[in-house]
């Protein structure tokens, strides 16, 4: 069912955000709704689905169907909603200490199998919501309250986990980017498979190593680099390490493969909400008779 | 009296023992008896000591009963174990070629039936090791007088995918450890009625899978875990079959979020799991109730604590599923009573989950999940009633000029109508925080005590109206009785029948049983017990889980716990006895008995002996200088028969004080005399080479 005329305002939540103001999460939220409108996309065909963090509000701040899970729940509370209803456009969302901290085994696995999934990481590289500690993505040496003399350890790479987990859509932006975050937004929505698209998203009042200016000086567009090839994994695995005086964003990879979905059999007679229930007594005789 | 006999296969991992248990459970099924397995398996692939029993009846079993009629060994062990269970009028099968059995080990009345395999079958080809057990089941059916043809049928279907030699030299050896059998044994003199109506031969872990199907489970996820895992594989091989995505996830956590991930979404979803899996998945079983999304969360226990026993039975995580999650919120916990009541229970539990938007909570162990027995078929039908639920398709007038479509309608019944997403109109945040009826948080910047207080009440409401819908405990048995017996899930059968011996002995004894764990049936509960005599909760489990939880909902404290936790199950004879001592004052003794100090003498010889011995003597003596009783095991070499020592068991401890090669001397009190055999025979009667005149007698 296309609607016509969809506008962003259609797409407003009932409150409006609690972030706070200046926070990278905005431009997020502003590229999802961007990204909705420029595919046409009804919002009662999107289910939205968070854990938990400042980021992970986001669901309650845009007209679609949402869960707001548990902390680092998102992606297999979408996978499971994923294969239940295939028609669905299912998106996750969240934070860095969500994803690549309490969540990271499912963020791995996800990608291994290549459900259609968008999974959208507000990356702050702090926790936020809980006032300030290192995150998974936290840089070497950040003091922060929980690392008072400074992060000891080596950040989450999760651009080069995605790339050899198999995720088949690998995306890097900035909030401070709209135009271009919305690009990979649409992007990723369209795209069959996993994608994943880590957004630089800082936090305005709990990291001041990670600020705007902080990534402005650095990051650099890839669709501005001459020959680079995001079909080429060895050169988007390169390019997914690169974190210091310049700090790529846009798409890193991108490749076709069958989805989880298209591989799973009992999916093949379309969306598993829409397929009869139960047995007919034929066949439950047929079973039990395997057991005399 | 129903003609049963209880047949035990003892083996090794790897002896092919449950092929041999599952034809002879098929034979029997086919013939029209009912069958129960119970097999006390080791968590290993090969090795290790494995002890199948079959209790084979006219009548419907749903337990392993008391008796032992016959033993097929397999090995050495086997006969060494258990030669000594078999009752009189028995009989012991074994492959006479590669073991012997020691006729002191064997009771009075028992005979031996040794089988010379390699001359039985020398005409069949060369035969992998694992044909001596069908030479053993052929011989087995002379001796309980079952028809050789139905089975040689089960193993023509067995190996009719193997070709024409692979059937032939099957069935040849069939027919010759039978023909062997029936020239050289008299049969046991069984007289069976064979109805020769074919029943299914299941598991509680099959009937949990087929009720799922049957009440329209369409996604299945779960985590490898024993002894869950069976419903994993047999929903993996019917998927398409079936119908049902069935998804193994990384770990516990992803299990649970995406049975209720699709539960979101529409799809009627469940998930399996033992304690372990079921500890990590709390967190989640909470959300499910807050968000009111429909989830069922079956957790076959195994005994605990953390690892535990992987292969081994307890009842020891009520505690748990009761208190599963963070928080107070609506949850069913039901706990099947038999492999049938597998299959209704499941189908009760998605509907339940469907109807009322919560998490319910399925609760079975290692013996229902993982223990064969026949059912009626007519017991269970593909046309159960599947309930959905109240559901929104569309926004209605009211709820447009209101901001919109309400997820969590506050409601006399507690009920919110649910909306599938992807319906037009009625999106919706759920949310793990509390919130309004819109699914709008009143957790974060603006929280609202009232709000909280009406929505919290409408979420438990829902409890009134699954209580309501439960079939309230029942008494059985005579309403007046000098004892009543109270029990939970698994345990029902094993319960009914030593109920049953004890009224029979002159105790007049009822049951009263609970399937329906949460919500309680507090009143009625309570109305039937103020009523009896004199209470005895019967639990599989160390702290009486079950009694605690009786106490908590309905304030009655039974009078005694009769608890078992050493990872086997109850039998029907050891509840009795229990009661008999209850009844007279005896307090339990947890001395370590006779025949667990040869099970620590195993388990000695094993780790520390290489198993080139096993426990001859035992003798016990009251007085040591470790400040507590002992058991003397005086361990003899397998092979030669030469006294190796002496092992110390400590009795009220357990603690395995040493070993001594020299056997008597280091006890003061321990004259070499003062030796008497677990059996009453004489000093030195079980040393090999002073047997054989008995053994000549006793063989036929």
């Amino acid at each position: 069912m296309a609607t016509a005329e969809l506008t962003l305002k259609d797409l407003d939540g009932p409150v409006d955000p609690d972030w706070c103001p200046g926070c990278g999460d905005f431009g997020v939220l502003k590229s999802i709704k961007e990204a909705l409108v420029e595919l046409h996309i009804p919002p009662h065909e999107v289910l939205i689905v968070s854990g938990i963090g400042c980021s992970s509000n986001l669901p309650g701040f845009i007209r679609a169907y949402g869960v707001h899970s548990l902390h680092g729940r998102a992606v297999p509370v979408a996978s499971g909603a994923a294969l239940a209803n295939h028609a669905l456009h299912v998106i996750a969302v969240g934070g860095d200490g969500d994803g690549y901290g309490i969540g990271i085994a499912h963020f791995i696995h996800a990608m291994r199998r290549n459900l259609n999934l968008t999974y959208i990481v507000m990356d702050n590289e702090i926790y936020g919501l809980t006032t300030g500690q290192a995150s998974p993505t936290t840089t070497e040496g950040h003091k922060t309250k929980s690392t008072p003399r400074g992060n000891v350890e080596k950040p989450v790479q999760p651009l080069a986990l995605a790339l050899a987990s198999g995720a088949t859509y690998v995306a890097r932006g900035f909030s401070g980017d709209q135009k271009q975050l919305t690009r990979l937004v649409v992007g990723a929505i369209a795209h069959q498979g996993f994608s994943l698209i880590d957004v630089f998203s800082p936090c305005v009042t709990f990291n001041k190593v990670n600020t705007y200016p902080f990534f402005k000086e650095r990051v650099y567009k890839l669709e501005d680099e001459k020959g680079y090839d995001a079909t080429d994994l060895m050169a988007a695995m390169g390019k997914s390490l690169e974190f210091g005086a310049r700090i790529p964003i846009g798409l890193l990879y991108r490749t076709e493969k069958p989805t989880y979905e298209d591989t799973e059999p009992v999916l093949s007679r379309g969306p598993l909400v829409d397929q009869p229930l139960g047995l007919d007594q034929g066949t439950l005789a047929e079973l039990l008779a395997e057991t005399m | 009296m129903a003609t049963e006999i209880t047949v035990g296969i003892a083996g090794a991992a790897g002896d092919g023992l449950d092929r041999t248990g599952d034809t002879l459970a098929r034979t029997a099924a086919r013939l029209g008896l009912h069958v129960y397995t119970y097999n006390s398996y080791q968590s290993l692939i090969r090795g290790g000591h494995t002890w199948l029993r079959l209790r084979l009846a006219e009548e419907k079993v749903d337990n392993h009963g008391d008796h032992l009629g016959v033993m097929v060994a397999l090995n050495q062990d086997g006969i060494e174990r258990h030669a000594r269970e078999v009752e009189a009028g028995g009989a012991i099968i074994f492959n006479g070629a590669r073991f012997h059995c020691d006729p002191v080990l064997v009771p009075r009345g028992v005979a031996l039936a040794p089988l010379p395999v390699p001359e039985l079958t020398a005409k069949l080809g060369k035969l992998l090791p694992v044909m001596q057990n069908t030479a053993a089941l052929g011989a087995l059916l002379h001796l309980v007088g079952f028809d050789l043809e139905v089975t040689a049928e089960i193993l023509y279907e067995t190996f009719k995918k193997k070709g024409p030699e692979i059937i032939d030299q099957n069935i040849g050896v069939l027919r010759a450890g039978y023909a062997y059998a029936a020239r050289t044994f008299p049969a046991l003199g069984l007289e069976w009625q064979f109805s020769r109506k074919r029943r299914p031969v299941v598991t509680g872990n099959l009937m949990m899978a087929l009720g799922a199907v049957a009440g329209g489970c369409k996604f299945y996820s779960a985590y490898p875990m024993s002894p869950a895992s069976f419903i994993l594989h047999w929903l993996a091989a019917h998927s398409e079959k079936c119908g049902v995505v069935v998804k193994q996830a990384e770990d516990e956590l992803a299990v649970v979020n995406l049975a209720i991930g699709a539960g979101h979404a529409g799809a009627r979803s469940m998930c399996a799991t033992s304690g372990g899996g079921f500890a990590l998945m709390t967190e989640a079983i909470g959300m499910a109730g807050m968000i009111e999304t429909p989830v069922v969360v079956v957790n076959v226990q195994r005994g605990g604590p953390s690892t535990g026993l992987p292969t081994k039975s307890e009842q020891g995580d009520l505690s748990q599923a009761v208190g599963a999650s963070q928080g107070d919120f609506p949850r069913v916990i039901i706990a099947p009573r038999d492999a049938t009541d597998c299959f209704h229970s499941t189908v009760e539990a998605l509907n339940l989950a469907e109807t009322f938007q919560l998490p319910v909570i399925l609760i079975s162990d290692l013996l229902l999940g993982e223990h064969r027995s026949t059912i009626d078929p007519e017991a269970i039908t593909g046309s159960v009633t599947i309930e959905r639920g109240e559901w929104v398709t569309a926004l209605s007038p009211d709820d447009a000029m209101n901001g919109g479509y309400k997820r969590y309608l506050l409601t006399p019944s507690g009920i919110s109508p649910r909306a599938r997403p992807g319906r037009a109109g009625l999106m919706h945040v759920s949310g793990t925080d509390d919130h309004d009826e819109h699914g709008i948080l009143i957790s974060d910047e603006h929280t609202n005590p009232a709000i909280r207080r009406k929505m919290h009440e409408k979420r438990m409401r829902k409890m009134d109206g699954v209580r309501a819908r439960l079939q309230p405990p029942m008494l059985e048995g005579p309403a007046q009785a000098e004892v009543t017996l109270l029990g939970w899930g698994s345990t029902w059968s094993v319960i009914h029948e030593a109920a049953a011996q004890l009224n029979a002995g002159g105790i007049a004894t009822n049951q009263l049983h609970f399937k329906y764990i949460h919500p309680f049936h507090a009143a009625e509960a309570r109305k039937i017990l103020d009523g009896c005599k004199r209470t005895v909760m019967v639990e599989n489990n160390f702290t009486g889980q079950f009694a605690r939880h009786l106490r908590a909902e309905s304030g009655f404290a039974v009078d005694h716990l009769l608890n078992r936790y050493d990872g086997e199950p109850f039998e029907p004879a050891y509840i009795a006895e229990r009661v008999r001592a209850l009844l007279e004052g005896r307090t339990p003794d947890l001395q370590v008995a006779e025949h667990e100090a040869r099970e620590m003498a195993y388990h000695h010889i094993r780790i520390h002996m290489h198993d080139k011995a096993r426990p001859a003597r035992l003798q016990p003596i009251a007085e040591s200088e470790y400040g507590e009783p002992l058991w003397l095991v005086e361990l003899i070499g397998r092979d030669d028969g030469r006294a190796e020592g002496m092992l110390l068991i400590g009795r009220h401890t357990g603690s395995m004080y040493g070993w001594h090669p020299e056997v008597p001397g280091v006890i003061r009190d321990a004259a070499p005399g003062a030796f008497e055999t677990s059996l009453g025979l004489p000093p030195g009667a079980d040393r090999p080479g002073t047997g054989s005149r008995a053994r000549d007698e006793r063989a036929h």
